[in-house]
């Protein structure tokens, strides 16, 4: 069995919109 | 920063900076709370046999040799004990223009519930006022004047109860159609309601022009009915559960929430969330309650136990329901591990008193609808024209690395530093985030990570 499972398939740098336009209750 | 935790049959650990989340066995997690302790600046040899020694009676030296391989590996991709170079990033949100405006119709109720924050409608004036449509238009020039090459605008109809002015609204929303033509902008209205007026003729226009709903609600009737009460006391259940539901099925179940409240009177609240649940709601939002201490049904510190205990049974409810088909949203345990905001958003947030201004029935502007009325933070008039620039900028440079607090919390870029409004309220400070609410938003984010866990067995 793998020891660990990482949920993410990307680093946070790697996969957050590299983007104002988006949305702002 | 590496955050570990367990709940219920899950070992997890948050990469803060790398925004990786790793489930793992016992002896990983163990490895991984020795290294936060001791640190990785040693020689690897040293470290491993350290290692050894230290957990030897527990398991096989195999093991522990490529239970730490594993996670050398994973620290070599810079996915554990990652570099937080995000502070470069905070300083580019300059000047940033205005693309998003609450805008309160109507500072009157028919409703008083005791929590509201809007002081019944009023938000702590003498009297209950209505927005003009001039106003409201005037407000819309504002927005599109103020919004720079933004093209994607948002306004909310918020009050008070914004079913009371809906003639404006409605004239509000096709000032903005025109404007949208003329400047090349796009307009995205959302509306919050207590539902009492709320009949098929509302209901269909704000299918047609709503991009989301917000349908407030508290749970269970005798919860609702103690706090969400008419003027002659009598409770709002009865009413506006059947409307709801009509719309939660006319919006297809999506683009709309039904929203609670939660207050020391409700610390079960979990059976609150489970009761919206039954009655066939599936995007579901309960929130804690943020008011005076001196309340009876102010949250305090010794209720905080009792509360983890309530996220913890509603994340397991969440994911029982999932697997078996039966699933539903909570807000707070939709975290996107794949995409999410951009890295300056998660670092300032909501863009308060710069990005998003709320605007009063008067046409006096303060940076959002928590702030309306707090004579201190009015930032300027639609009528005056004025704008306290120092007043944004201000709030324009408040973000996570302003808050000695959020330095070393693991939450920092779920929450991008908490409320801004909770922390001028509350401790007169924006860069003080409210302790409680931070408590509380660890633990959502705990129990949203284990969700996802649990859900990608």
């Amino acid at each position: 069995m793998k020891r660990i499972k990482t949920l993410n398939s990307a680093t946070l740098k790697e996969s957050a919109c590299k983007g104002g336009e988006c949305q702002t209750k | 920063m590496v955050h570990t935790f367990k709940m219920f049959d899950k070992h997890i650990a948050l990469d803060v900076n790398s925004g990786c989340v790793h489930v793992m066995d016992e002896l990983c997690y163990e490895i991984i709370n020795y290294l936060n302790v001791v640190g990785l600046s040693r020689p690897v040899n040293e470290t491993r046999f350290k290692l050894i020694g230290e957990l030897k009676h527990d398991y096989s030296r195999e093991d522990i040799e490529e239970a730490f391989e594993d996670i050398l590996d994973l620290y070599h991709n810079g996915m554990l004990w990652a570099d937080d170079d995000f502070k470069t990033v905070s300083a580019l949100k300059k000047d940033a223009p205005v693309k998003a405006m609450c805008l309160h119709v109507s500072h009157d109720c028919n409703l008083r519930c005791k929590y509201c924050f809007a002081d019944e409608g009023k938000y702590h004036t003498e009297r209950r006022e209505l927005m003009s449509a001039k106003t409201g238009k005037l407000a819309m020039d504002y927005l599109v004047k103020h919004s720079g090459s933004r093209r994607n605008l948002e306004v909310d109809f918020f009050g008070g109860e914004p079913l009371m002015n809906f003639d404006v609204v409605k004239e509000v929303v096709d000032y903005a159609r025109e404007l949208e033509k003329k400047h090349d902008k796009v307009f995205r209205f959302t509306i919050t309601t207590n539902g009492i007026l709320l009949d098929d003729e509302k209901l269909d226009y704000i299918n047609k022009n709503m991009s989301n709903v917000v349908l407030s609600i508290d749970g269970r009737p005798e919860v609702n009915d103690r706090m969400r009460v008419r003027a002659d006391g009598s409770g709002s259940y009865s009413r506006i559960v059947p409307i709801f539901q009509k719309t939660a099925e006319s919006r297809n179940q999506d683009n709309y929430y039904v929203r609670g409240t939660f207050t020391r009177y409700n610390l079960d609240f979990s059976k609150d969330v489970i009761h919206l649940a039954d009655l066939g709601f599936k995007q579901i939002s309960i929130e804690p309650v943020v008011c005076d201490t001196e309340t009876d049904y102010s949250l305090r510190e010794e209720d905080l136990p009792q509360i983890f205990e309530e996220y913890e049974k509603l994340a397991q409810e969440y994911v029982e329901r999932r697997k078996s088909g039966r699933g539903f949203n909570f807000f707070h345990f939709m975290v996107d591990l794949e995409g999410g905001p951009c890295i300056i958003k998660r670092l300032s947030g909501c863009g308060c008193g710069c990005e998003y201004v709320a605007v009063a029935p008067n046409g006096d502007i303060y940076p959002c609808h928590q702030f309306v009325g707090a004579e201190q933070y009015k930032m300027g008039s639609l009528y005056s024209g004025e704008l306290n620039s120092e007043l944004r900028e201000k709030f324009e440079s408040c973000n996570v690395f302003t808050k000695e607090k959020c330095d070393g919390c693991f939450a920092k870029f779920f929450c991008s530093g908490g409320c801004i409004a909770n922390a001028c309220l509350i401790n007169g400070d924006m860069n003080s985030p409210h302790s409680l609410s931070c408590e509380m938003m660890k633990k959502r984010v705990e129990c949203s990570l284990y969700a996802k866990a649990a859900l990608a067995e």
